[in-house]
């Protein structure tokens, strides 16, 4: 849960486990706890967020706490909401007087929805205000993706990029070299041999079915490209009909008819499946750039695998694909700022993001910056891995399920575990995405 | 409703009419129902059946919830859940929840009863015991059950572990889901029901019953000729909440399966949360809102009317 995304993508999602819970409750506690020692006189600033990570909220806390001290009569109140119930309540809340002053967003589809009701504020003026001293603080490519028309919708914090980690020792055992997966044979080779070496390769949570969407989102972009992709999303050409989106789906069927995942996946969620990974109990994972530290969160003993166990490679090409190796699946997060904000909010945003902040959070090892110049102060090789895969990024697509808004995404989400557990065909798997954005 | 409408309309009625009413009773009655039928009638027009119109006119739109509903589409909600595979699977889910609770529930719960119902030792600890699960908060049983049924961790991995067989992830199972999740239910609301008809076996003349004993009865005999037909009203009014609350089953099933796997788990009201307000489709998740109501309503006045007619 922390970071982030949806039904998606991020890792955000997690039902509750008891390990969970007592995350919940810390961060809650904190939240509530803080909400307490607010006073009336202040302009009270409304933070909402979903980061269960105490480490991470810690970090934050102390950059809100340094701005109040250099702003007196500003009080920033972080709240916490789960994931799923962030999800579920948003709309209500941000047409209610109750709505946060910001809150976090995965960008794409469902920032674009909110834009249009009206419920959140424009941020082109103050962000281009001193000839955009603001915006060219940041990467560029990331304020375009908040950015519907010619109008930013929210602030910038961080990148993200999926990719596969995996458990050194027990591709050993199998006699597996990360190096040699370059391609999608490879890769189904690869769970073959740890299969045959009594190894589970992958750890999947079906349960929340977006760590399964990954794939899919994957083999589609190396298929077809992002040209293909873009077609369908706009609803041009053959769309998902498209015959490259239609064979990434029987890649994906290939792949479920190995087995490769645990026992049980279909009902794990991902911090179970997190833990399955950081247990030893899975020599892979596909999973987002902070998956050394969520591992570790939600290991049985606490501490999951060690950081020199831990590998990492890109998704595999597929033989003749259009897309680039170099082509990279993963989120873009931000803050929106809804209507009613008090200008402070607006200001904190800038506080929190630019360089230095940004230095501050990257260093815990919370993110991928933003702000340009904040990347180096990366320390974690894995993270500078998936940084340095980001910065060389040709084509960096935010996850799909956020892309193509609430009700599409998750159709994509449905799909994929069904194309995956032989439920439904690859052109039935399109038929249904391709029908549920007809009715958008 | 219906009563408390007609009543207030009573007095500004027809001169004619009026003076057939003047009877003493009803001035009487009269600022009494001013005074306390507003609140109630205001309560319930504005949480019941306020929401309840804006659900069926929500039903007809495109809606994400957000704004107000412009996008005009007619019954295409309906028709799109009707040719929904997860929501056929729901309807059906909730008759064999439905299934279960009148031919395993209720069955248990009338056996235990006989057997509590009388004095003897311990009947008020089994009660007790039997009772306890109806008193957990839903969301409690579902996670302390999804724990039970864990692969990994749960009991059932243990108990799988200790004879040395390969664990079943039953939750994760899509044909065996339903039947975990039924287990549950079952699990969860016997003693509701046992209690129900330990308050009817109380009230069963026990002179009848020895009467029947006297004319020869035996056990199985008195039990289906004399007990069973003086607790008619209440197996009546138990097999009427077992239906509804099969009907309207969210909470306990979220933190078990959430539905899931491939949808193998919803029912109506989990689908209406999964597809309706968690995809942002709340024209969608209306139109489930107004199936569930019409199918709550035709089954609770038509049982009400055929069965219940005498109680």
């Amino acid at each position: 849960m922390n970071h982030t995304y949806g039904e998606a993508p991020l890792r955000a999602r997690h039902s509750f486990t008891v390990k969970h819970l007592s995350a919940l409750a810390a961060a809650t506690g904190m939240a509530f706890l803080l909400s307490t020692g607010a006073s009336a006189a202040q302009t009270v600033v409304k933070w909402l967020h979903l980061e269960t990570v105490p480490a991470y909220v810690q970090v934050w806390e102390d950059i809100a706490r340094k701005y109040e001290a250099e702003h007196p009569g500003v009080d920033i109140q972080l709240q916490f909401l789960e994931n799923e119930a962030f999800k579920a309540k948003l709309p209500t809340l941000l047409q209610s007087d109750d709505a946060p002053d910001f809150f976090y967003s995965w960008g794409g589809g469902v920032l674009k929805q909110q834009s249009e009701t009206g419920a959140l504020m424009d941020l082109t003026g103050a962000m281009s205000a001193d000839n955009g001293a603001w915006v060219k603080s940041y990467n560029p490519a990331a304020v375009k993706g908040f950015t519907f028309g010619d109008k930013i919708f929210a602030v910038p914090y961080k990148l993200g990029t999926v990719s596969f980690f995996y458990n050194k020792a027990l591709f050993e055992k199998a006699g597996v070299k990360a190096e040699d997966i370059k391609s999608w044979d490879n890769f189904l080779d690869a769970v073959k041999k740890l299969k045959a070496a009594g190894v589970t390769p992958i750890a999947g949570g079906g349960g929340d079915k977006w760590p399964l969407h990954f794939y899919w989102s994957y083999l589609v972009m190396r298929n077809g490209g992002q040209e293909v992709f873009e077609a369908a999303k706009n609803k041009e050409g053959e769309g998902f009909m498209d015959p490259a989106i239609i064979k990434a789906g029987s890649q994906l069927a290939d792949l479920g008819k190995l087995e490769p995942f645990q026992g049980g996946y279909l009902g794990a969620n991902w911090s179970q499946t997190l833990g399955i990974f950081g247990d030893g109990g899975a020599a892979m994972i596909l999973s987002f750039e902070n998956t050394e530290d969520d591992q570790r969160t939600h290991a049985a003993d606490g501490k999951g695998l060690a950081r020199e166990n831990l590998g990492r490679f890109a998704f595999p090409m597929v033989e003749g694909g259009k897309g680039k190796p170099t082509d990279t699946l993963g989120g873009l997060n931000g803050w929106a700022v809804t209507k009613k904000a008090p200008p402070q909010a607006v200001d904190f945003l800038r506080y929190l993001t630019n360089r230095e902040n940004e230095r501050i959070q990257a260093k815990a090892g919370m993110l991928i910056p933003v702000a340009t110049g904040a990347e180096e102060a990366i320390t974690d090789p894995l993270m500078r891995a998936a940084a340095d895969q980001l910065a060389a990024s040709t084509w960096h697509q935010n996850y799909f399920d956020q892309d193509l808004g609430p009700a599409v995404g998750r159709v994509v989400n449905d799909v994929s575990v069904e194309i995956l557990t032989g439920q439904m065909s690859p052109e039935e798997g399109s038929r249904m995405i391709q029908d549920a954005l007809g009715l958008e | 409703m219906t009563h408390a409408t007609a009543t207030m309309t009573a007095p500004s009625a027809v001169p004619t009419a009026k003076t057939r009413y003047k009877s003493p009773t009803v001035r009487g009655r009269l600022p009494v129902l001013i005074l306390f039928l507003p609140p109630a009638l205001l309560l319930f027009t504005l949480f019941v059946i306020l929401p309840m119109g804006e659900a069926a006119w929500y039903s007809l739109y495109r809606w994400n919830g957000y704004g107000s509903p412009e996008h005009f589409i007619g019954l295409r909600n309906f028709q799109v859940l009707f040719n929904n595979a997860a929501f056929s699977t729901a309807l059906i889910n909730n008759g064999l929840i439905i299934l279960a609770s009148l031919l395993l529930q209720i069955p248990l719960a009338i056996w235990l009863a006989t057997m509590l119902a009388h004095k003897i030792k311990g009947a008020v600890t089994f009660r007790l015991i039997f009772f306890l699960p109806y008193v957990l908060a839903d969301v409690a049983a579902g996670l302390i059950w999804r724990f039970v049924y864990d692969g990994d961790y749960g009991l059932f991995a243990a108990i799988a572990g200790f004879f040395g067989v390969a664990t079943p992830y039953v939750l994760a199972d899509k044909n065996l889901a339903i039947y975990a999740v039924l287990a549950v239910i079952i699990w969860k609301y016997f003693g509701f029901h046992m209690m129900l008809f330990i308050a009817g076996l109380q009230a069963v003349d026990k002179n009848v019953l020895e009467a029947a004993e006297i004319d020869g009865a035996r056990g199985w005999q008195k039990f289906r000729y004399v007990t069973l037909p003086l607790l008619g009203s209440t197996v009546r009014i138990s097999v009427f909440f077992a239906i509804i609350g099969s009907l309207q089953l969210f909470d306990l099933i979220m933190p078990l399966t959430g539905g899931g796997p491939l949808n193998a788990t919803q029912t109506m009201v989990t689908f209406l949360y999964t597809y309706g307000v968690m995809r942002m489709q709340v024209g969608l998740g209306s139109a489930v809102g107004v199936v569930l109501f019409v199918i709550c309503v035709t089954l609770a006045f038509g049982y009400k009317r055929i069965f219940m007619r005498h109680d």
